[in-house]
């Protein structure tokens, strides 16, 4: 049977990837949207920050966000001034830092669906009387359906995938931010191979399984528009 | 005022739009140009999705666009049928249609939907995906769509350019009946010198965004100096009547005020009016009136006209009773007959065809 302490790290994990899913839908959206519409001289650097965690190690983010959370950073101070104290080592901290973390995985798909449906179905809309944001929930948000389905899936799976961020950001309190992904390498710290065993065969699954359903789903799309 | 004023300046690298219009908001109004010329950019002036640099239009006395104001695309009482169709692709065929009717409140839906999806034979479609449509399907479901919003003006940018030569023979009579039953003015953007004949009454010639000729479509299509139609060969229309049938040679006979000209067989009533087009280079000229000719359509015309065209040939214009065709003759044919304004002679018509 699965440890009580793995199973809180697995709980955990599932929250934080979802309430991190969510947030980067709403907060890519917008963003996916603009990037894929304007020809603004913004575009190439914007692309270029959103796009920056992909190549980024996770270390170097951690470490710019624990000190922008921290109790001298500009964050750390704004919500100190709220009366909410420091994000750093806590879940809150951990959510903000995996928003930033995952957000290229979750912008690029959704980018690259609105750019592929160009404007002439946008302006057949406009002359049907639809208004901008009609047209943006009648038409594009329906054809993007497999770019958000794809966008989900990938900012989910790579919430549930990273470390360095976690531990640079989050530390390692027990059912505030120690992940699965924590939990292993304190089990490998501690030689405790058989745990560590466990909570790595959950994980390589879950990502197996979740690429596996995402590939397939991508090719029934591919079939079905062919 | 009930007229479609529009002034444009609009330009980017490489080519310059400059129109002073005002269009007739009744019947079918061809734009008309080579590739190139404007047609298209001024089509989507008008319905606001392109923004002109300096731009005013008034559509029956309504302002869409001035110095101060410019009224956005889905605020504009019009119907826009593109030459790619653009139907939904994740909607069928009935939702595609109603996308347009539920965004306009129930008063101002005119135009009685299930009419029109007789008119346009879309009925059996209705639960099909567009990518179960044929590319003529497509089009007449995008124009029963377009109607759908009860326009005040109807816009339609080649919607017969992309279909195959069966697919446009599929679609023109439907285009007519619409134009036969329906009240809403029609700016018609074309290429095809063959369907701004067929469906036209007005035109506007575009060459290099610049108009050069507007009118009445049989005014235009006799004037023997406008590029229009150099693939074609130019040809002037003709209205009358359809007298009579002759059972025995399968024939049938029009009249107009300059004469009476036989057809084979056309399956019309007595008495219909009937559109034909005479090319040029099917009419020839004779001083005396020819017997011993096979050549059944012959009629007294006096000469109103000569313009040079390329180094050999000329185009005639000849008035038939107030009626202009043109006649493509050889320069050495117009010094060997005398040819020159005033001059009676007749003219030998070898075809006539049957436009509507």
């Amino acid at each position: 049977m699965i440890a009580a302490a793995n199973l809180d790290a697995i709980l955990l994990t599932t929250k934080l990837a979802t309430v991190v899913t969510v947030l980067l839908l709403l907060i890519g959206t917008p963003i996916a949207w603009w990037l894929a519409n304007t020809r603004s001289w913004l575009k190439p650097p914007i692309e270029a920050v959103v796009a920056l965690p992909i190549i980024l190690p996770p270390s170097v983010l951690g470490f710019y966000l624990l000190v922008a959370m921290g109790p001298h950073g500009p964050v750390g101070q704004f919500t100190q001034a709220l009366g909410l104290g420091t994000l750093s080592f806590t879940f809150t901290g951990l959510v903000v830092a995996s928003v930033f973390y995952s957000l290229p995985f979750v912008v690029q798909p959704i980018q690259n669906a609105f750019a592929a449906i160009g404007p002439g179905l946008l302006e057949a809309a406009a002359t049907l009387r639809a208004r901008p944001l009609d047209r943006f929930f009648s038409v594009a948000l329906p054809l993007a359906r497999p770019g958000f389905i794809t966008a989900a899936v990938l900012g989910f799976a790579h919430t549930v995938g990273e470390f360095g961020v976690v531990l640079m950001v989050g530390g390692n309190v027990p059912g505030q931010t120690r992940v699965v992904s924590v939990q292993i390498y304190d089990y490998v710290e501690a030689q405790e191979y058989g745990q560590a065993h466990q909570l790595a065969l959950v994980l390589m699954g879950f990502s197996f399984i979740t690429l596996f359903l995402l590939y397939a789903f991508n090719r029934r799309v591919t079939t079905l528009n062919a | 005022m009930t007229d479609l004023v529009a002034r444009f300046k609009h330009g980017y690298p490489g080519f310059g739009l400059e129109v002073d219009v005002r269009l007739p908001a009744r019947g079918v109004t061809a734009i008309f140009g080579p590739s190139g010329s404007g047609k298209t950019t001024l089509l989507r002036l008008i319905a606001g999705l392109e923004r002109a640099d300096d731009g005013y239009l008034a559509v029956a006395g309504e302002v869409w666009q001035d110095a101060n104001s410019f009224l956005p695309t889905h605020a504009r009482p019009l119907g826009f049928v593109f030459q790619d169709a653009r139907l939904f692709p994740h909607l069928d065929v009935r939702r595609n249609l109603d996308y347009g009717l539920r965004r306009i409140p129930p008063a101002s839906r005119r135009v009685a939907l299930d009419g029109v999806i007789d008119l346009l034979g879309i009925g059996p479609l209705m639960d099909r995906k567009p990518d179960r449509l044929s590319g003529g399907e497509r089009q007449r479901v995008a124009i029963a769509r377009a109607l759908g919003v009860s326009p005040r003006l109807l816009l339609m940018d080649e919607p017969l350019a992309a279909l195959d030569q069966a697919r446009k023979q599929e679609v023109l009579p439907y285009l007519e009946r619409l134009h036969d039953t329906l009240e809403i003015p029609v700016l018609y953007v074309s290429h095809a010198i063959g369907e701004v004949a067929r469906l036209a009454d007005h035109m506007v010639v575009l060459d290099g965004g610049r108009v050069v000729a507007q009118g009445s479509t049989i005014d235009l299509m006799a004037r023997a100096n406008l590029p229009l139609s150099r693939d074609d060969g130019e040809g002037a229309l003709i209205e009358a009547g359809v007298a009579c049938h002759d059972e025995t040679y399968q024939l049938t006979d029009i009249v107009f005020p300059g004469g009476r000209l036989t057809l084979p067989r056309q399956a019309r009533e007595v008495g219909q009016r009937v559109r034909v087009r005479v090319l040029a280079r099917d009419v020839s000229l004779t001083l005396a009136a020819q017997t011993g000719t096979s050549i059944i359509n012959i009629l007294p015309a006096r000469v109103t006209g000569i313009t040079e065209s390329g180094p050999s040939q000329s185009v005639v214009s000849l008035d038939l009773g107030g009626t202009t065709i043109l006649a493509r003759v050889t320069r050495k044919s117009v010094d060997a007959l005398g040819l020159k304004p005033g001059l009676a002679v007749h003219a030998q018509i070898k075809g006539v065809a049957l436009l509507k």
